[in-house]
């Protein structure tokens, strides 16, 4: 018995076992394939292709000139619009991000109140958040927020003179920043499906208990949905750091007024297809790649002391 | 601290649908009541609207001489014990205990004391600083119930609070739970689908079916005396056994036979012969004949012998014999029961009382 076993493995054995693994997952790499290409040739490759540049002088026309950290330099000390534009980005992510995810929870707690019709009015929300990115949203809100835009006119009705939005360095970041907030369709549904997993009764023992719903919101909503919570953050944060199309359009490409409207990923934008510095534009690109890696990074590293997870 | 509730003509309604269309029940001060029934039948909403987390449609709830219809749940002076436990997850035991004193403002060294003697007769001291996901099932439901006894309620409700946990520690909790009312003496409603729960713990048994009391008593009053035969059918384990009848001169015409001894009170058409399994003897010579089965299945349990056999009739018919019988499958034995054991039930389902 012990022979022939022995036999049928040997027999086996010619066929090496990585061609047979091959054999039998081709189809699956067949299938994966498109995927595949478009992310070593779409993604990877270009992503490398920029890390090199970000180490050169390119100006689309002639080669790269290798240049080291030239350009990492001159952003640290010499730029002063590299300051701007973090000092605008920032903003935007510490007053977007959380505003967001207040108002996105906000309303998935009153749609999580057994609406009838919830479908319609989900859609109805998040139809913002599909188009909200789009340049056509843009186009809009710049007429909405304009000197003579609607919003002048609804607060005109009040005997209230308002302030061209946009063209105000006071006010124009704010604006961008309510563009965002009325994106919350996204993190709205994720909040409302967290909302949902939280179990009836645990806001019935808490009842009977005498919590009122105000306790029962911060001692029992919130701790339980820290999970979703640590998701949308993470997830709205990377977001608003990439945020680009609001402030191109509103500003009409420009980051003005006086660069109150500079994000990070407009000057890079301005830098690589204004003044076709790529070799700039690319440094730019990688320590936007490190301030998102480090927030991520550092959100992960604090869940110990705030995100409750069930098991 | 005991206290009775009553229940006036209580109505639940959800839209045109009466889940309880009326309900009259009065339970006593410091008496185990179990609420039992199959599933849908309306004794989960009864005691969610006793906790106060239902609203009541229509009637009245008294508790403790005051009408308590419109009192908000915590004001009732109850606590309930759920299904699923509902622990705070994310809290330690110790403060899964607290959080009810905690909310109703309770100063810090009494909160601990309460927490102590609770943790101290549960015998869940050790796991205080636990969180739940670190407890087995059992000692979860052992939290449950210290969270109800830390507030000190008048009443306690339990809804199927050991449906989630395994046959050996169900078994362990009943007496533990037991014990509990024993010792505090409190009002305690619970709610299950299962008999043998509620014959085991409960001073005074209800059975409900579509949301109407089929009859409340003692647990021996529904063994001995079902007042039909839903109740008859569900309560005993393995279930009564029944087989058409008709009244007949001598008696009760059972399964071909007349049976001898049931002179049951002549009612017009078809009547239901009823007889417990561990009423029915194999053999012997006392009592009434109750003709001949063959034997279809033999489950030996040790310490008895239950037997799944079919009549001459073609009837089924489950008995439960003393001791390791050696009885073999295609064995056809002569069957008889002492006729006071036996129950005879009207086409409503209503039982005949005796003659």
């Amino acid at each position: 018995m012990e022979t022939a076993s022995t036999e049928w493995e040997e027999g086996r054995r010619p066929a090496s076992r990585f061609s047979e693994a091959l054999r039998r997952n081709l189809p699956g790499y067949l299938f994966l394939s498109p995927w595949l290409i478009g992310f070593f040739c779409l993604t990877i490759g270009p992503a490398l292709g920029s890390l090199y540049l970000s180490f050169t002088d390119y100006d689309l026309l002639s080669s790269p000139r290798f240049v080291g950290v030239a350009n990492y330099v001159r952003m640290a000390t010499a730029d002063p619009n590299f300051g701007a534009a973090m000092k605008v980005t920032f903003l935007y992510v510490a007053l977007s991000v959380p505003l967001k995810l207040a108002f996105a929870l906000g309303v998935a707690m009153m749609l999580n109140r057994g609406l009838r019709g919830l479908p319609i009015y989900r859609a109805i929300f998040y139809l913002p958040s599909l188009l909200g990115a789009s340049v056509a949203i843009a186009v809009l809100w710049r007429q909405l927020f304009a000197a003579d835009g609607l919003v002048n006119d609804l607060l005109w009705t009040f005997g209230i003179e308002g302030p061209s939005w946009i063209s105000n360095p006071n006010y124009s970041l704010y604006t961008l920043v309510i563009l965002s907030v009325w994106q919350f369709g996204s993190p709205m549904i994720i909040f409302l499906a967290g909302l949902r997993q939280i179990p009836h009764d645990m806001y019935e023992a808490a009842s009977m208990d005498g919590a009122s719903k105000r306790r029962q919101f911060f001692r029992i909503t919130l701790p339980l949905l820290t999970p979703v919570i640590f998701f949308n953050l993470v997830i709205q944060t990377i977001d608003a750091f990439k945020a680009f199309t609001p402030a191109f359009i509103v500003s009409g490409g420009t980051g003005g007024p006086v660069n109150s409207t500079l994000f990070y990923t407009l000057y890079l934008y301005q830098e690589a297809f204004g003044y076709f510095r790529m070799g700039y534009a690319s440094a730019l690109a990688w320590v936007l790649v490190a301030i998102i890696a480090a927030f991520t990074a550092l959100s992960f590293l604090s869940t110990k002391y705030w995100v409750h997870y069930d098991d | 601290m005991s206290t009775p509730i009553r229940l006036r003509n209580v109505v639940k309604r959800f839209g045109q649908l009466d889940v309880i269309p009326g309900i009259d029940l009065d339970i006593e001060p410091g008496q185990f009541t179990v609420f039992v029934g199959p599933s849908g039948c309306g004794k989960s909403t009864l005691l969610r609207m006793i906790a106060g987390l239902e609203t009541i449609s229509d009637g009245d709830l008294m508790i403790g001489g005051t009408r308590m219809n419109d009192t908000p749940a915590s004001k009732r002076g109850i606590a309930m014990v759920f299904q699923s436990y509902a622990l705070y997850p994310h809290m330690t035991v110790r403060k899964n205990l607290a959080f009810g004193l905690e909310t109703q403002r309770m100063n810090r060294a009494e909160i601990d004391r309460r927490v102590t003697l609770a943790a101290e007769t549960l015998q869940i001291t050790q796991l205080l600083d636990r969180r739940p996901k670190a407890l087995s099932g059992g000692q979860r439901q052992r939290v449950a119930i210290g969270r109800s006894i830390v507030r000190d309620p008048d009443i306690f409700l339990f809804d199927e609070p050991l449906s989630n946990l395994d046959a050996e520690l169900r078994v362990q909790m009943r007496v533990e739970i037991s014990q509990l009312h024993e010792r505090l003496g409190n009002t305690m409603i619970y709610v299950t689908h299962d008999q043998v729960e509620a014959m085991t713990m409960a001073d005074r048994i209800v059975v409900l079916k579509a949301g109407q009391v089929m009859q409340a008593g003692t647990p021996l009053e529904l063994y001995n005396s079902p007042a039909n035969r839903f109740v008859a059918g569900f309560i005993g384990s393995p279930k009564m056994n029944f087989l058409d009848a008709t009244a007949s001169e001598s008696g009760l015409d059972v399964a071909g036979q007349s049976v001898a001894g049931i002179p049951a009170r002549a009612a017009p058409g078809r009547l239901t012969f009823g007889v417990r399994p561990e009423h029915i003897e194999v053999g012997g010579e006392r009592g009434a004949s109750l003709g001949e089965a063959r034997v279809e299945l033999v489950e030996h349990l040790g310490g008895t012998t239950v037997l799944h056999a079919v009549t001459r009739s073609g009837e089924n018919l489950s008995v439960v014999a003393p001791g390791q019988q050696v009885i073999r499958t295609g064995d056809v034995l002569p069957l008889r029961l002492d006729p006071a054991n036996a129950h005879v039930f009207a086409e409503d389902g209503s039982a005949l009382r005796r003659a």
